[in-house]
């Protein structure tokens, strides 16, 4: 036995994630907390700049929601905005004028003040609404989640392609089928107006003044956070990791591959939900342009950039990558074609930019901003092809 | 995986039910359709003509689909990757061909001969030039990563795919384009009772089969194919045998590039419309029809093409082009349920 093998295990510092001492973590953790609730204070409540950090913050839940099917479990889900999509829906149709026959013209009301008490539609509470998103998104994600249990790898990506793009031409082509006096979706034209979220003790949402739409926002980032970390410590969490590394060994020593796969489907789903539903509040549309397959790779570019797996890097993936597209690209950049004496739109290309970025990330760094430890040592000793290592039981997969 | 999730002790009966739907569900999914139209139409029209007329341009559009398909199979074969970056490199195939003969002059009006030497030379340079494109992908986005993970290449080919659509809109901008049509696409050829054959349907069909013809016998016979096959069985045992893996990968990517650029070619042609979106539904489809016919079978991926052409074109005619995507993937995922390994295949790792 060498010496090295008997000390302590002696890693060279460059194969270390960054690892700060637990107190410093906490300070930090408090800090950007305090930090993110403090900042609609300084801004300006109607602009551009709040607007932006509220639709990133929506991007956050959607991208930790991603996080636990693609980073945790290791399933690549390539159409996660079929959850967005069925999140948005919901809260168009208990939440808008959509099925405005509804209870005979009268229209349901169930918890609601304000303007939406008096109009027809259905009109529910916005809790109640999430409440029903979480519901509808976890079984449409347990669904999806069925034909790829006996699948793996790529097979997977490809079945939730298909489902997120039959999701997608649904909402496109839905205002074709009809039944029970209204549409299945509105189609391209969308359902607008969607009602403003509508909560107890605070004041009335609108679209001039932002800051509560943030604070909401901030809360639910708040809580997929804990969520997060709970769930990625929990007996739940270490099964995911577990299946990822090696779904044989792992079923051998008796993690239940049924339940744990249709469990990280469910639970991710539910974030796109969540997410959906209130963008589709605070857009004030759903509209069946929102759901392309663009749009998961987005989501997905987001944990990549951020380092799949690791929750605070999908956190500061997602809001880089939603300031790039919301702001950087049309606003900071758009003019930089036409000064180089080229004619284009540079909104146009912006996944093509995206497209860029994830093959720069996978051939430079694969292992994203702020990795996930264990996903480091995996993506380096794949690369650098070290077959034998003493510090590390985990193997490099076998392909 | 699926026997080790399987009780041992399960009923010989409901045994039996499981093993029939696996060999056979698949081809019951694929016969609802023309069966059931079919039978639509002796009810209402008496013979079956409108559902052979379907079945002919199913057959020509499959045989695109088919060539596309070779491409996702023979990489997947050799290097066990979704290429997703495959189905842009078709539409950049239709975006080439229709750049070349608008370059050298080629319009509706030339006459017969130099629409034939024209257009076997746009043929010829389209192939080379996607050929050549695709081996340029694997170099910078797959081979740096060929011991890593799977998701990493696996996401390198989505990221391409984006890049080079954004290639495609930057190209031609954002909407559909009409194309000159150089072959009178939609006049009708051969009229065989009551089914019409157009002449799109005969430059789809006399440019797919001496192609597809030409690339197994160089699969089969030539030593490079035999490298391929050798490679695509065991990297490693290969490698040990004297076969160059790098240049076998290449070769492999040249090979499905060039016959991608050639489906670009005819599906302009064909459709006379191009824009940068085709690609995607295109690959999809075609990776539809690859996984069909049994992922890593050349045979099979022809088959699938083929197959997949027909029910696109029952689905465009009978319930909605806006809807044939959302059919195919559903049959996509009904593959997937009943038989993962597709009508040739042999059983894999990645579909247990």
């Amino acid at each position: 036995m060498s010496a090295a093998a008997a000390t302590a295990p002696a890693e060279p510092a460059s194969r270390r994630g960054l690892q700060l001492p637990r107190g410093a973590r906490i300070a930090l953790t408090i800090a950007a907390i305090v930090f993110g609730a403090m900042l609609p204070l300084f801004l300006d409540g109607g602009g551009g700049f709040i607007d932006d950090a509220t639709i990133a913050l929506a991007y956050v839940v959607m991208a930790l929601g991603l996080n636990i099917i693609v980073g945790f479990a290791g399933l690549l889900d390539l159409g996660y905005v079929a959850f967005f999509a069925i999140g948005a829906y919901t809260m168009g149709y208990f939440g808008s004028l959509f099925h405005i026959t509804a209870n005979n013209g009268e229209g349901v009301h169930l918890l609601v003040s304000g303007p939406a008490a008096n109009l027809p539609g259905i009109h529910l509470n916005f809790l109640l609404i999430i409440v029903l998103a979480i519901v509808a998104t976890t079984a449409a994600g347990m669904v999806i989640g069925l034909p790829t249990l006996r699948l793996r790898g790529d097979y997977i990506a490809i079945v939730t392609l298909a489902f997120g793009e039959i999701v997608g031409r649904i909402a496109i082509n839905g205002d074709e089928i009809k039944g029970f006096g209204t549409q299945l979706t509105a189609g391209r034209q969308g359902i607008t107006p969607v009602d403003k979220i509508d909560l107890p003790f605070l004041t009335t949402f609108n679209s001039l003044e932002l800051r509560p739409w943030y604070w909401v926002a901030f809360m639910l980032v708040l809580i997929a956070l804990f969520v997060n970390f709970r769930l990625r410590d929990s007996r739940l969490g270490r099964a995911w990791i577990a299946l990822r590394e090696d779904e044989v060994a792992a079923v051998s020593m008796g993690v239940p591959l049924v339940k744990t796969k249709l469990l990280a489907y469910g639970t991710g789903a539910a974030f796109g939900g969540v997410a959906g539903a209130f963008l589709g509040s605070y857009l004030n549309t759903v509209n069946a342009d929102q759901f392309q397959f663009a749009f998961s790779i987005f989501v997905l570019s987001m944990i990549i950039l951020g380092g799949l797996g690791s929750i605070w890097g999908v956190v500061v993936g997602a809001i880089i990558l939603s300031f790039i597209n919301n702001r950087l690209i049309p606003d900071v950049l758009n003019d930089v074609p036409a000064k180089l004496g080229l004619e284009f739109d540079l909104t146009e290309l912006s996944f093509g930019i995206f497209g860029f970025l994830l093959v720069i990330m996978m051939v430079l760094r694969p292992e994203g901003l702020i990795p996930e430890r264990r996903r480091q040592i995996e993506l380096q000793e794949g690369i650098e092809d070290l077959a034998v290592d003493e510090d590390h039981v985990i193997e490099a997969k076998v392909p | 995986m699926a026997a080790a999730s399987l009780p041992a002790s399960q009923p010989a009966a409901l045994r039996a039910v499981r093993r029939f739907l696996s060999q056979y569900g698949l081809i019951g999914v694929l016969l609802i359709m023309p069966v059931a139209f079919g039978i639509h139409d002796l009810r209402t029209e008496g013979d079956l003509s409108r559902l052979a007329n379907n079945l002919v341009d199913g057959l020509s559009n499959g045989s695109i689909w088919a060539l596309v398909a070779i491409g996702y199979t023979l990489v997947y074969g050799i290097v066990e990757l979704i290429n997703f970056a495959h189905g842009e490199v078709f539409m950049l195939g239709s975006f080439v061909a229709a750049g070349f003969f608008g370059t050298i002059g080629l319009t509706a009006a030339t006459g017969v001969p130099g629409l034939v030497v024209g257009l076997l030379l746009t043929l010829l340079v389209t192939m080379i030039v996607l050929g050549v494109l695709n081996v340029m992908i694997e170099r910078v986005a797959y081979r740096p990563l060929r011991n890593a993970p799977k998701l990493a290449p696996l996401i390198t080919a989505v990221g391409f795919s984006f890049i080079l659509q954004n290639v495609g809109l930057l190209w031609r901008g954002g909407s559909q384009q009409g194309i000159e049509d150089l072959i009178d696409s939609q006049k009708e050829l051969i009229n065989l009772a009551g089914v019409s054959i157009t002449n799109g349907d005969m430059l789809a069909i006399a440019v797919t089969i001496p192609l597809v013809l030409a690339m197994t016998t160089f699969i089969s016979r030539s030593r490079l194919g035999k490298a391929m096959r050798a490679t695509a069985q065991d990297p490693d045992a290969a490698r040990l045998m004297g076969i160059n893996v790098d240049t076998t990968i290449s070769a492999t990517f040249l090979i499905g590039g060039m016959l991608a650029g050639a489906a670009g070619l005819i599906y302009a042609l064909y459709q006379t419309t191009i824009w940068y979106f085709q690609g995607f539904t295109a690959g999809l489809i075609a990776f539809t029809a690859a996984v069909m016919g049994g992922i890593g079978n050349i045979r099979g991926a022809v088959l699938g093409g083929l197959i997949i052409g027909g029910i696109q074109q029952i689905s465009d005619n009978r319930i909605g082009s806006q809807w044939t995507p959302a059919i195919v993937f559903a049959y996509l995922v009904l593959i997937m349920v009943f038989k993962p390994s597709g009508l040739l295949g042999e059983q894999t790792r990645e579909a247990g």
